[in-house]
């Protein structure tokens, strides 16, 4: 019995591809379950995320595994054989040292991304719950699971953040702790800050307040992000109140400065404000950060900081590899003796599904 | 015999000690088994100490300096132990390790061991005074101990240099409300223990010692609930006031013939 994967990703082809073979989360356990009763294939578990989609199989008889997956893969989207032939394929220890590498977050657009670990335990899940995986992709995803585990254990890999939004949000945790108490303001509704404020709301930010010189936009932003709108000319009168500015107008000149700011300080009785300026030119005069409780970061810090964890990351890319061979050895060696002899996929036991950790 | 359950102790306050230095150089601290069982071992070891002290004395093992400083350092991780986890502050723990470490390296090598060298008679209040107000201290200490930890993160922040050696430390806010407490926990102990120590007769360079130090955090809590200094300001007061209390204690024991050791 073999392993094979099979499969197209943003390393291979574009979004309009990969949107054409994607399959929803709710479909993946039944298409994994229609998988598996085609010819050649005695187990499947289909990953699809925004970044790739693959199929993964254990068959006994390769070649017709992999033609069987082409069938499948075209008829499901409608795409003739051409587009088909966009799809790589492995086998064996390569289709293990892939799976390795994607949970990993080696093979993702943002190096040492933790999220592709979950949305792959999710797909393993759903197949398991439809009844097609068996002994041969059990053992591979669950040491998959182990791997990534040890992985981020013992490598920096997923060590600090690497994109502006996510770096924020990191900071705004060494000074806050949980952000469950914390309230947020955007000066100038634009993607960045946007993207920021996002960020902040995902990890438990309690409110946002837009501001913007075009009031249509902050309210159409405020609502997006379940908060409220203010006049460009009020903002500065709720500032007693917040806690994390994220600051990305057009103005031409600092509009939040230190004489402005002070006497603010005095008037939050020692409460921290985290100040994050998106803006080129600069929204917010660099002075600001002597104010005692005030944190000042503008995009060029944070890009540093982000681009500092991303140079982490890749030390230890070396590290990751070598301990992901090792574990494709012993899968390999363990796949070997299966085979040599010859135990009957049938005769093996359903692994239980695993556990989200 | 109780000396070697003290040294294993020692022993183990530099294993964890060691583990996080090398964790947090290797840029990949995490909360682990062994930090804390090194740091659980190490207090068990502690406490064995102190029993079998307190048990041959027949009294609290408060009677020389080197004792006061033991129990000092089991006070710190006894503190450790009950506030650090509920600040999610696993790394305190490890700033813990070498304080207590150096409590106690200090304690075996620099200071004389004299079981019983105070000779006063045993006396319930004057027992209660001295191991209530040496934990009140430990609290102090871990206070210390948070306040430096606040203003290395509060420095890092403000430079905006995440990627050192302490990329790992709590957030300041976490480590703000544990110097309050710490102060707070420690204030309060304090005061129960000066309050039997007017119960027996002391000497007035003791009371006097006792009433400035309970001055000093008194004053350090009243202008941190008052808001009238910030967070940095009070983190540094914490380890000023440890500082100056911990050196004066030494010093106390030169200046006070009736309590000298």
């Amino acid at each position: 019995m073999d392993v094979l994967c099979f499969g197209l990703s943003h390393q291979t082809a574009g979004v309009a591809l990969r949107e054409r073979f994607a399959i929803a989360e709710h479909e993946l356990g039944e298409a994994a379950r229609r998988l598996g009763t085609m010819e050649g294939v005695a187990e499947a578990v289909i990953v699809s995320t925004c970044n790739r989609v693959e199929f993964y199989a254990a068959s006994k008889e390769p070649s017709l595994a992999f033609s069987a997956l082409r069938q499948f893969v075209s008829e499901r989207s409608a795409s003739d054989m051409a587009e088909v032939a966009a799809f790589y394929q492995s086998s064996t220890g390569s289709c293990a040292r892939h799976l390795f590498r994607v949970v990993c977050g080696l093979e993702s657009m943002v190096l040492g991304e933790t999220e592709i670990l979950g949305q792959v335990k999710k797909a393993y899940s759903a197949a398991t719950s439809h009844g097609s995986t068996a002994r041969h992709l059990n053992k591979l995803f669950q040491r998959a699971f182990r791997v990534a585990k040890e992985v981020r254990t013992h490598t920096n890999i997923t060590r600090g953040s690497v994109s502006v939004g996510s770096v924020a949000v990191d900071l705004a945790e060494k000074i806050f702790g949980q952000l469950g108490s914390c309230k947020v303001m955007i000066l100038g509704a634009g993607e960045t800050s946007e993207q920021t404020a996002r960020a902040l709301l995902s990890r438990g930010a309690k409110s946002i307040i837009v501001s913007n010189r075009n009031y249509e936009r902050a309210a159409v932003l405020a609502a997006e992000l379940g908060g409220a709108a203010i006049h460009f000319d009020h903002w500065d009168k709720q500032f007693d109140d917040i806690d994390i500015l994220v600051s990305s107008t057009a103005a031409p000149h600092a509009i939040v400065t230190r004489e402005k700011l002070a006497p603010v300080m005095q008037a939050r009785r020692n409460r921290p404000l985290f100040v994050i300026d998106l803006a080129v030119p600069r929204d917010v005069e660099s002075a600001i950060n002597e104010l005692e409780g005030v944190y000042l970061y503008d995009i060029d810090s944070l890009r540093t900081l982000s681009e500092r964890s991303l140079a982490l990351r890749r030390q230890d890319i070396e590290l990751c590899e070598s301990m992901i061979e090792r574990h494709v050895e012993e899968f390999s060696d363990w796949l070997a003796g299966k085979r040599s002899r010859g135990v009957s996929v049938d005769a093996m036991p359903l692994a239980a599904p695993v556990s989200e950790s | 015999m109780d000396r070697a359950l003290l040294v294993a102790s020692t022993f183990c306050f530099l294993l964890g000690f060691a583990y996080t230095m090398i964790a947090l150089g290797a840029g990949n601290y995490r909360h682990s088994r062994f930090n804390f069982g090194a740091v659980a071992l190490g207090f068990a070891l502690q406490t064995g100490f102190l029993f079998s002290r307190g048990h041959a004395l027949g009294r609290c093992p408060l009677t020389n300096l080197f004792e006061v400083f033991i129990f000092l350092s089991w006070s710190v991780v006894l503190l450790y132990f009950l506030v650090g986890p509920a600040y999610r502050l696993s790394l305190l723990g490890a700033f813990t390790s070498p304080l207590v470490f150096v409590f106690q390296i200090f304690a075996l090598l620099a200071l004389r061991d004299v079981p019983g060298a105070f000779r006063a008679e045993p006396n319930r209040w004057l027992e209660l005074h001295a191991a209530i107000s040496i934990v009140a201290y430990g609290a102090f200490a871990l206070a210390g101990v948070a306040g430096a930890m606040f203003l290395v993160q509060e420095r890092q922040l403000k430079t905006h240099r995440l990627h050192s050696f302490f990329f790992d430390l709590p957030p300041i806010h976490d480590l703000g409300i544990a110097i309050n407490r710490l102060l707070l926990i420690g204030f309060a102990l304090l005061t129960v223990g000066l309050l039997a120590g007017f119960a027996v007769r002391l000497d007035w360079v003791k009371v006097s010692w006792g009433v400035g130090v309970w001055l000093i955090y008194g004053a350090i809590l009243q202008a941190e609930n008052w808001k009238r200094v910030s967070p940095r300001r009070v983190a540094q007061l914490a380890v000023a006031a440890f500082a100056v209390t911990l050196s004066t204690l030494w010093g106390l024991n030169f200046m006070s013939s009736p309590a000298r050791f």
